[in-house]
This record gives structure tokens, sequence and C-alpha cells, in this order.
């Protein structure tokens, strides 16, 4: 821990999550040997900066001279990579991702902030409105909800990843059919939601979708035209 | 029916792909994330503001606040002429307006470095005693000086109080968010000294307008995209101090800013339906003419800005009555300032209005819809002119009829099924008709396309969709032909999306633009060989083909006519405005909302078996569109009537329910079934397409629907919104 503490201002973050760092160390020789490429896709380079910019200061008031010697050799920006991130080994929508990412990143943050899949939406981040429902694994789940770092190896299937080219899923198609929706942002959550809804077998009636529909919220009250739409779907019995 | 009048959503491939970009979404290389620091204080001055510790923190590139801010040159000048005050100025000295006002930006180069960074900052404040609760500072009251805030008479002034029978209460309706599914976002980036923005913004052109202000620069120099809104129900009416702070900081940093608002920041700083108190006072004769009626409202602003809205005005007009008298004040209060929130006044006030009918037309003994009848409007008394057109009593009938109405008993809790008392209500609603210059450019392309181009946005009611139908309509083309190019700046200049006006306004000038460059091909047309000798009234165009009426044969395609004359496009730009005729009349919609409630007398849940919702927005363009529209704004209303209030704890002037799993919103769950109707008919004065406007009408009279039908259930009359189970089974005997 005496490590750590060096690390301290700069590095902390990790201590949020104190469970992960007995994975570390091997987890991320793991895949540096896999994928030497992605590796180095996330790394900050603004690391360095910080270092001169600010923690000198700190560095020199409070550290002994060989860490400062630590800092100006980019050792700390070394140990900071070494710590803050964890390597993921992810399949989103058919296509394997092998990143470094914070442990705490969000499955919704690292879809929409770095793979730029920003058909996933964020409406509250707390679990409360359903607008980041994706499936992990054929399971709806809240990505806001989600630690990314906690999807190793999971198949993750995003609005994105619904269509074939212009050929659209049957619930995209309903949902435009019997206009689904407006403003369009809570839709790819209730497109996830009113998938799995049927697959889980809760979509016999119109109040039993209403049930399970429920953890998905549409400001713009498309609700009507919803169950409109997951009916239709589940009443053409396609393979969904 | 034409073939454009159900079509589907235009958006729709891009909405259900998750294609469709909304403002946080463009791709912006660079790009770093900011979030702001709100304060812990509703009221006071910052005294010392610790930054050390975020500026420390990894990735942070900045941190602002009032002390290092590079005050933007505007904030001298700028005036919001929207309302009366002065916008917020973000960063412009210590002082704490509000609850969560932001006192510091930082940014960081990814996300969850800025998040974990912003929670480092600590502020330490000078507190001054703060007032955030209407109630108890009702007395601080004052007027607003415009002529629109003045007081209203016809007749004699609370000529209810000479009637037979005279009825008089108090309602209450909490402060509402709107809180749509997006959050308030923006991506900020400069380009020397224009700045763009990417951010959710109802008006293209206000929000260019405001961002020029407060930097000083050229209207021109100033780009908007705002293609895509998740929702915005009028919480983009105004240019908020995020929008402003993001600026800021991509000013700093010569970067792009990435600012996102927390669901929590989007109850404190983006505006709100305000706290209201009304008063209402009802004479009529006891045969059931109304003969007077008193409307007085006292509502929230913030410490600095006037806002005002039309909460008391439909009861100058709707009903027939010799004396009425309306009285509007509004309070300043330590809070963000409110802003229009779908409906707006005049949903507040059908809660008032509709709900004191109701209760007017039990004292009477006659069926509430009688009781209307009794008080049709032949005219608009208030501005003493005709309707343009007025099928109310279509909406009342169609409304009746779906929502079972007969089965009504007039005597409270005497109908059940099973365990359940049955109640049904009704309430009606009304939004005036408008109509802004707007200016819209058609073109036609070689490849036989038409792009249809307006800066207006389209924050989910389905204005491209519209602009479409009516392009399609008129030059006879297939929808997929059509190309709505809308929601940023650069276009021919639309107008604010807001008031119900964007079909009547935006949709006016697709007519008008299409109808002249339809004209402007076929006078290209009529210069041909082809048509040599054809007067130029002979010849039609369908479907990209000029032909000449009599005789089909001869025909040219658009596509040969532009290049025969060497031409990449043919093209139209125009500005549409309202004419005059359109003055001589009173133009509005008209909606009546019904319900049929379920009450449980032992656990106070309340059901909503069955909710209709009836309107006269003349024209309906598309139907589909329209119903969607007409739905949510029904879904709107039950969240007024049944569970929507934002709870203050007035102790420290800050929010409780600042979250969507205790502000409560209807969710699919909540409603059972639920039907539209629209008369469809004509309006012959408004515009050219003779549509009148439905986003807001859709939502005003439901939450009065909701509480006549509750009391008709129980007899239990709730008068402070939303209607929540303790506030029946108070009383509700078993
Ligand atoms: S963003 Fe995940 S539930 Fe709202
Ligand atoms: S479509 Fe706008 S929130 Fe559902």
């Amino acid at each position: 821990m005496n490590f750590i503490t060096f690390c301290d201002l700069r590095l902390l973050n990790l201590l949020e999550y104190p469970s992960d760092f007995a994975n570390l160390k091997i987890d991320r020789m793991a895949s540096k040997k896999n994928n030497p490429k992605e590796v180095t896709e996330n790394d900050s380079n603004s690391r360095r900066d910080f270092i001169k910019k600010s923690g000198l200061f700190t560095a020199l008031a409070f550290t002994p001279p060989s860490l400062v010697m630590a800092s100006e050799n980019k050792w700390d920006e070394k140990i900071a990579e070494y710590l803050e991130t964890v390597p993921l080994s992810i399949e989103v929508n058919g296509k394997k991702h092998n990143l470094n990412i914070e442990p705490r990143t969000t499955l919704l943050d690292l879809l929409r902030e770095q793979l730029q899949l920003t058909g996933t939406k964020k409406g509250c981040d707390h679990g409360q409105c359903g607008a980041c429902t994706v499936h992990v694994n054929g399971t709806r789940i809240l990505s806001c909800l989600t630690l990314a770092s906690m999807q190793q190896n999971a198949e993750v299937t995003t609005i994105e990843g619904l269509a074939k080219g212009k050929k659209l899923h049957p619930m995209q198609e309903a949902f435009i059919k019997h206009d689904g929706f407006q403003c369009g942002y809570c839709t790819p959550g209730q497109i996830m939601s009113g998938i799995a809804c049927i697959k889980e077998g809760h979509a016999n009636s119109r109040e039993e979708i209403r049930e399970y529909m429920s953890g998905n919220i549409c400001r713009c009250g498309a609700y009507h035209n919803i169950v409109d739409a997951i009916t239709e779907v589940k009443e053409g019995g396609k393979e969904l | 029916m034409s073939k454009t009048s159900n079509i589907n959503r235009v958006d729709g491939f891009a909405k259900v792909t998750g294609s469709a970009t909304y403002s946080a979404e463009y791709k912006t290389p660079g790009v770093v994330y900011g979030c702001l620091v709100g304060s812990t204080i509703a009221r006071g001055r910052i005294k010392s503001i610790d930054t050390k510790k975020a500026e420390w923190a990894p990735g942070v590139l900045a941190v602002i606040t009032h002390l290092n801010v590079d005050k933007p040159t505007g904030y001298q000048k700028v005036k919001d002429k929207r309302n009366f005050g002065q916008p917020l100025q973000i960063f412009k000295d210590d002082s704490v307006l509000y609850y969560d006002q932001p006192i510091a930006l930082v940014i960081a180069d990814t996300f969850e470095r800025m998040q974990y960074a912003a929670s480092l900052i600590k502020a330490d404040y000078f507190k001054e005693e703060h007032s955030t609760d209407l109630q108890k500072a009702a007395d601080k009251e004052k007027k607003i000086d415009t002529e629109k805030g003045n007081d209203y008479h016809r007749g004699e002034h609370d000529g209810y109080k000479n009637a037979e029978v005279i009825f008089e209460a108090e309602y209450t309706i909490p402060t509402e968010v709107h809180n749509p599914m997006e959050l308030a976002n923006i991506i900020a980036k400069w380009d020397g000294n224009k700045p763009t923005l990417y951010t959710k913004s109802q008006g293209v052109e206000g929000t260019r307008r405001s961002v020029a202000g407060v930097f000083d620069v050229p209207v021109e120099d100033v780009s908007v995209f705002s293609e895509y809104l998740g929702g915005a129900f009028g919480m983009g009416l105004h240019t908020w101090p995020y929008e402003i702070a993001a600026l800021m900081g991509a000013k700093k940093l010569n970067r792009p800013v990435k600012l996102v608002l927390h669901r929590e920041q989007m109850f404190t700083n983006v505006g709100f339906r305000p706290f209201t108190i009304q008063k209402m006072g009802l004479g009529a004769t006891k045969a059931g003419k109304l003969t007077g009626l008193t409307h007085e409202a006292v509502a929230m602003t913030s410490s600095y800005e006037d806002f005002m809205e039309g909460t008391v005005n439909m009861s100058r007009f709707i009903y027939d009555c010799a004396n009425v008298s309306t009285r509007y004040r509004i309070v300043p209060l330590d809070t963000c300032t409110p802003i229009w929130m779908r409906g707006p006044g005049e949903a507040t006030g059908s809660f008032a209005l509709e709900c004191a009918m109701d209760e007017m037309a039990y004292k009477l003994n006659l069926d509430p819809i009688e009781f209307r009848k009794l008080n049709y409007a032949e005219k608009d008394q208030e501005q003493n002119k005709p309707w343009s057109s007025k099928y109310l009593l279509e909406c009342y009938e169609g409304g009746m009829e779906r929502i079972g109405w007969k089965n009504r008993k007039n005597e409270p809790g005497s109908v059940k099924e099973g365990n359940w008392l049955v109640g049904y209500g009704m309430g009606t609603g009304t939004f005036g008709c408008y109509r802004s210059p707007t200016s819209v450019k058609a073109k036609f392309l070689p490849d036989g396309n038409l792009v249809l181009q307006c800066s207006v946005n389209d924050m989910g009611p389905g204005t491209a969709t519209m602009m479409t139908a009516i392009g399609a309509e008129i030059t006879g083309l297939p929808v997929e032909n059509i190309i709505i190019e809308m929601g940023k700046s650069g276009l021919p200049k639309g107008p604010t999306q807001g008031g119900s006006a964007t079909t009547s306004s935006v949709g006016s000038a697709v007519h008008d633009a299409c109808n002249l460059l339809v004209s402007k091909a076929v006078g290209l047309a009529s210069g041909t060989l082809a048509f040599k000798g054809i007067p130029i009234t002979e010849l039609t165009f369908e479907n990209g083909v000029i032909s000449s009426k009599k005789n089909s044969s001869k025909s040219v395609t658009l596509a040969s006519l532009l290049t025969a004359n060497k031409l990449d496009e043919l093209t139209v730009e125009n500005l549409s405005k309202a004419d005059e005729e359109a003055k001589k009349y009173s133009i509005y919609s008209f909606s009546v909302h019904f319900v049929k409630v379920l009450v449980n007398p032992n656990l106070g849940k309340i059901r909503l078996a069955h909710v209709v919702s009836c309107a006269d927005i003349g024209t309906v363009i598309n139907q589909k569109t329209s119903a969607g529209q007409m739905y949510g704004g029904a879904v709107g209303g039950i969240g007024m009537g049944l569970m929507e209030a934002l709870e203050i704890d007035h102790r420290f002037g800050r929010p409780i329910n600042n979250n969507f799993a205790d502000y409560h919103v209807p969710v699919n769950a909540d409603i059972e079934k639920q039907e539209v109707f629209f008369v469809n008919k004509k309006d012959p004065i408004s515009n050219p397409m003779g549509t009148k406007g439905l986003g807001e009408t859709a939502l005003v009279g439901m939450a009065p629907a909701i509480a006549n039908a509750v009391f008709n259930a129980t007899g239990k009359r709730v008068r402070d919104l939303p209607i929540t189970l303790d506030k029946i089974i108070e009383t509700v005997k078993v």
C-alpha cells in the first residue's frame, strides 16, 4: 500500500475499487500479450502535462527526492497507466474489442464515449429510466448500472446491432409502423426492452406488456403505440 | 384521405437504428468533457471555493469559476427580450441566487476523470436567508409591468359575486419539471471568434441571438446545430447558463467541450412549470347560465427574471359570460427561472377553470357537459371577433360516445365495478393558433428529389414528416423523394418550435414555396419546344413530370428540363406569413379530454381505465404523427394530474426528489386504455392548409378531467395537484 500512497492524489480513483487490485497485474499482462495494438489506444497523453503543471509542487513539498526523480522520468505515468486501467475483452454487435479501460467506466459510457456507439442513450445514469437498455449475453440490462470491467468476454447487443444493413429487425419495423416514438430518445431502450419482453415470455397480453415495459420511461408518451408494436411482433411469431 | 395523410415518420429509420444524432453525439475530434458543480445553498455569496484538488486530479484541463473566468464582453449588454430581467450570467460574480446554481466548470480529458474531479470542488458561503415557498411568500406578489400583465375586466368587476348561485375555490399546482428523456447537453467549440454549438435548443435562431449577445459577436458568426432533440417540452426555449459555460470552457482551452447535465441538474437549472395558486369565482343562474367568472393566479418566478404565462387567459373567452375578471401576479423566489412547459399557463389555468366548472355543475345539479353547452361561446367575447372555426361540440360528442358517458351518474360514488368505485370526468382545453414569418427554400434536383430547407427544429412532434407530407401533397412527388434539411443555422430562417405554431408557420411556408417552385418548373417547361402552342394554364405538374392536361403524351420530366436548361437545381426561397384577413378572426384549437377512473376506496389507488382525447385542430396533416402527439400530450397531462410534483425542502431551499425514482412520471403501466379522436375539419382562415395547432392543447384539460373523474368516483374533491392516494384515502368512506 505504500506504493499506492505515493501515487495518491493522482491515481487514487482506484481506491474506490479495491477489489480489482488483486487481478490487475495478471490481467494486464495477458491483455498486452494478446493485443498489443489496442492496448495503447486509450493511453492518455495528458498525465505528463499534469505532472509538469501541478504535480511537481506537491511532489517537491511532500516527497523524497527519489520520487521526484520518478516523476521526472515519467515512471508515475507508467505506474498510473498500469494501475488505473483494467483490460477488457468484450464483443459488441459481433465485433470483438480488446481494450484497457478505467475500472469505474460504465458499460454505457464505454459504448457512447469510447466505442462511438451513441445509439444507446443516457437518460438518468441511475437505473431509473431504461434509456440505456442493451442486451448482454441475451438478457436486457441497464448499461448505466453496469461496470464495463465486469463484462469480461460478454456479448453485448446494442440498437446498432439489430438491423442487417438496411433490413430492419421486426421490432424496429413495428416501431416505425405503429409510430412507437416521437423524439426517439427513449426508443433504442424501448426496442431492446421490447425484444427482451417477448423473449422472456412477458408479452402475452397488453396488460403484461405494459407491466414489463414500465422500466422504460417515454416522456413523449408513446406508450399506447409501443404496446401496439410489441403486440404485433409477438403475434407475428417470428424468431427474434 | 390523401396519400400523405397517414405516413410513417420520415426520421423513423434513423431513430429506430440509433443513427439519429442528438446534440452530445456529434463526433468531434479532440472533444473534452465538462461538468458543472452547483452551489449547496439557495441564496448568499461564495466565501471561498477550493478548486486545487480538482485541478490536480488526473486529466483535468481547466477549472473555471467566477474568480478566474474571462467574462464575456456581452455580460454588460445582454438582455433576453422573451423575459423581463436578466438571464443568469454564469460565473459573473460570487452571488448565489438558487440552490445548485453552477459555481464551477470542471473540464477533463475523459468523462470519468471529469466526474471524479468535479466531486473534489468544495465551497464555503456567506449564507443569506432564502425564500422558496410560494405559499409562504404569496404576499410578496407583484404585477408584471406590461400590457399582458394587466388585469382584465369585462362587464362588472368580480361580477360573479352578484349571481344567484356562487362558487368559490382555491386550486394549487406544484412545480413540475419538463424532464425530457435526453438530458440538456451541448458540444461547444470555437473557430477563432466564431462559436459553434451542438445543443438542445428549440430555436436555432433564438440561440444564435442569445449567444451572439453574450459573447458580443455577430449573429451570423454563431453556428447552431440542433437536428435531433430528445424531447424538450419547453425546456429548450431559453439559452441556459450551461450552454454559455461550455462555450467559455471551449474558448479557454481552444478545444471542443462536451457538457451533459446530470438528471439531478435537470430539476434545478433548466426551468420548470411554476408553482401556481389560483382563485376561482363563478356565478350562475339556477338554470345554469354563467353570469360571472373571476380567475386569479399567483405564480412563482426567479429573483432575477420575471416570467409569465397565459394561466388566466382561457377564462376570458372559452365560455359565454358577461362579467369576467382576471388577475395575474408573480412572486420572485430563490430558484432558477421557470420556462413554459407543454400546455404552459393554459394547462395550469384549465385545471382551475375546468374543475370549478365541474364543481359548479354539481352545485346546479347539472351534467358537466350540459352545463358547458349552456354556456357555449358563439364568438370570442374577449377580442369581440368571430371564431375562424370551432368544433368543440363535436369534441364533446366524440368523447362522450367513446368513453361511455351514458354510464356516468351525477351522484358521486354511485357506480361500482367489483371493489372499485367508477368515475367519469372531462376537461376542456384550448390554445391559440399562431403563425410566425418563416422562410423555406425548396429545390428540385435533377435526380428527381425535392429538398426542403428550414432552420426550424423537430423536438419530437414530427415536423420533418409534416413538411414531407405537405411537400408531397403539392408536388405529387413520392414521400421517398423528399429530403428535409432542418435544425441548423445557415438554412432559411424558421421559427422557434413552441406554442403549437410549427405546422401553421413552417407548413404554410413549405406549402407556399412548393407551389411557387411548381409554377416555376411549369413556366420553364412552357417555353420549351415540347409544349409549343399550349397555354401555361393547361400544363400540370405531377410526380416530377410536366404534361399537357389535354394531351398527356406531351410531357417532359423535371430532370430533362433541368438538363436542357443547364441547371443543377431549380430553386425557390420564400418568406411566408399570415395575411391580414386572419386578424379579423379569433383562431383557436380546442380539445376535450375524457377519463374513466377506477378508485379503490381502501387503498386510495387510482386506475386510469380509459382515456379519450378529442381535438379540433383544423386539418390533420398526418394522422399517424398527430395521433402520437395527442397520446403524448394526454400522457403529460396524466403526469400533471396524478404524480408530478417537485418537492422542495424549504429549510434548505433544495429539491428532495430530483431524480426519476422519486419524481414520478407516467410509465406504460399507468394507462390501461387510450384513444384519440380528431374532428379533422379544415379551418377556412388560419393558413393555407387550415391547421390550428396541436402540441399544447393535447395536454391542456387532462389534469382537470382526472380530478373531475376522481370526484365523480369518490365524492372527494382534490384541489391541489397531483392527486395522490394519500389525498384520496383521507376522507373516502368504505
Ligand atoms: S440511463 Fe440507465 S436507466 Fe437511465
Ligand atoms: S419518444 Fe421521446 S421519450 Fe420516448
